[in-house]
């Protein structure tokens, strides 16, 4: 009779070592095409270094220990600054959300500031918090903050009204309304704009520290730029697309077990 | 009557749209006694489901006095269980969860009654599964073990078998019948389906539409367990069947149900 579970799931997916396998053909036929084209000068080592140059510049960075020092101030930043916009972001986002009157006051403000470039505030951000931490760790703040306001924000309108009868019909008082219902029903939207707020916050940093710093992967880039030392250049541009790949991952990683009860479609 | 359980009178329920005013319900009156188990049956568009919002608390705006236990229906409420079309669980939530819903799992006393409910429900086995996992009738099945954990005074089921296939259909409504008899909770079911009235219902309530009204009442006085094949069965069936005829409102109007 009905005394079975479905198991809603394919079964010819692709083993995690194929998945793997699959995402790193591109970058490897990259890497080979541009060492081979370096190699035989067909372009300017100058401008685009080999791979196996950059890789020698890293780890002659890496043994001087300036990677790592860098590698931990930029990290500090990027992360405090994502944790103070995306912390208020979320915040707010579920109380304009949840209450209209609060909306009215707020949001008009919120997507007036959001228009706002980040670039236009540096000199002024400068101006008030120094060059010291403070201005970047503001600056990376401002742009975590509106991608889980705005996702959070709308996670929480478009929660099922079908969903909210039975939270009546149940008895729910308010504050289980929030908890029990209107939270978890606005998860997918919320992690979506942490995602979209960690990326942002990389961003940032490089926007910060490369106009204003003396520390940081972005001020070893700005630093060697200036004495034309591309492969440097290149190992902190390499830098931050790994660090943005592994923050993704990780966000990923905790979106899966906390929207394992989703049955969507999985490519 | 005596004192009945819950007591309608002179209801009446109008919707203002754009095209116009629609009478849904029109001097409706109805006594429910407690332990009692009433199928309302009536053709879409008749206001059953408005009836039975009204009932829960869910609908307001009417006129006439709806009262539970003497006491005039404000909102709703856990007193009042309600079984919607869908199961309408919480998709985030395992089984055992959705049934405890906003009381605490870690609480001993929620714990045993949700285990009692899952066995009642026969659903052993499938407490950590998500309603993802779960087929129609177990996930509606889930729906009813939730709204019993609260003790409701009446359960209120809106065409909760609606969509199920015939088979499971005629499964959940033993299991009901199972439940009704175990809890002896007050059941109001509404339901298109003139066999599963006649087989579910101590009374059997037909409504007409336009304005939404009571036809008539007929009491279904066969024992239970019934067997729908017995010519007792279908005689009452017949009876029913010909309330309808009289209106000439067999074939279904289109649209939604109010």
């Amino acid at each position: 009779m009905t005394n079975q579970a479905v198991v809603v799931r394919g079964s010819s997916r692709p083993g995690k070592a194929a998945t793997i396998g699959l995402g790193m053909i591109l970058p490897a036929s990259v890497l080979i095409l541009w060492q081979t084209l370096g190699h035989y000068g067909i372009i300017s080592e100058l401008l685009f270094p080999t791979p196996y140059t950059i890789a020698e510049s890293f780890i002659t960075l890496a043994i001087a220990g300036d990677l790592w020092t860098n590698f931990r101030i930029s990290a500090a930043r990027a992360l405090l600054g994502f944790l103070l916009g995306g912390g208020l972001g979320l915040l707010l986002g579920i109380v304009v959300g949840l209450f209209r009157r609060s909306e009215k006051l707020l949001d008009p403000s919120i997507q007036m500031i959001r228009m706002i470039p980040s670039l236009a505030v540096i000199p002024l951000f400068i101006l008030w918090f120094g060059i010291g931490e403070e201005s970047k760790v503001l600056l990376i703040a401002k742009g975590a903050f509106f991608p889980i306001y705005i996702n959070t924000f709308m996670g929480i309108r478009n929660v099922d009204n079908k969903l909210f009868e039975v939270a009546r019909v149940l008895g729910f008082s308010r504050m289980k309304q929030i908890i029990r219902l209107v939270l978890p029903a606005a998860v997918p939207n919320i992690m979506l704009g942490v995602r979209l707020s960690l990326g942002l916050s990389w961003l940032g940093l490089v926007v910060a520290e490369l106009i204003a710093s003396s520390s940081g992967i972005g001020y070893m880039i700005s630093d060697a730029r200036q004495f034309a030392d591309t492969p440097v250049v290149f190992v902190g541009i390499i830098i931050f697309a790994i660090a943005g790949l592994l923050s993704d991952s990780v966000v990923r990683l905790i979106e899966r077990r906390l929207l394992r009860w989703k049955d969507s479609y999985q490519g | 009557m005596g004192d009945a359980m819950l007591a309608i009178s002179n209801l009446n329920k109008r919707f203002d749209t754009a095209a116009g005013h629609v009478q849904a319900l029109y001097n409706v009156d109805l006594q429910v006694q407690e332990g009692e188990f009433v199928t309302v049956i009536g053709p879409s568009g008749c206001g059953k489901s408005t009836l039975l919002r009204i009932v829960a608390g869910l609908d307001s705006g009417y006129t006439g006095s709806v009262t539970l236990e003497g006491v005039q229906i404000g909102g709703p409420g856990i007193d009042k269980g309600f079984i919607f079309q869908e199961h309408r669980l919480f998709p985030w939530l395992t089984v055992e969860k959705n049934i405890a819903s906003d009381l605490p799992l870690g609480n001993k006393e929620v714990r045993q009654k949700v285990d009692e409910l899952i066995e009642l429900v026969k659903l052993k086995g499938f407490e950590k599964s998500y309603p993802r996992e779960l087929s129609g009738g177990m996930a509606q099945r889930v729906a009813i073990a939730r709204a019993l954990l609260r003790n409701p005074k009446i359960l209120l089921l809106d065409e909760p078998f609606g969509a199920l296939d015939a088979f499971t259909r005629a499964h959940m409504q033993t299991v009901l019948l199972d439940i009704w008899r175990t809890n002896q909770t007050t059941m109001i079911f509404v339901t298109h389906d003139i066999d599963e009235a006649v087989f579910l219902g101590n009374r059997v309530v037909i409504l007409e539409p336009r304005p939404g009204k009571i036809r008539n009442i007929i009491p279904i006085d066969l024992p239970y367990p019934r067997k729908k094949t017995t010519t007792s069965f279908q005689e009452l069936r017949l009876k029913v069947l010909n309330q309808f005829e009289k209106v000439d409102e067999l074939e279904l109007t289109d649209g939604a149900g109010i």
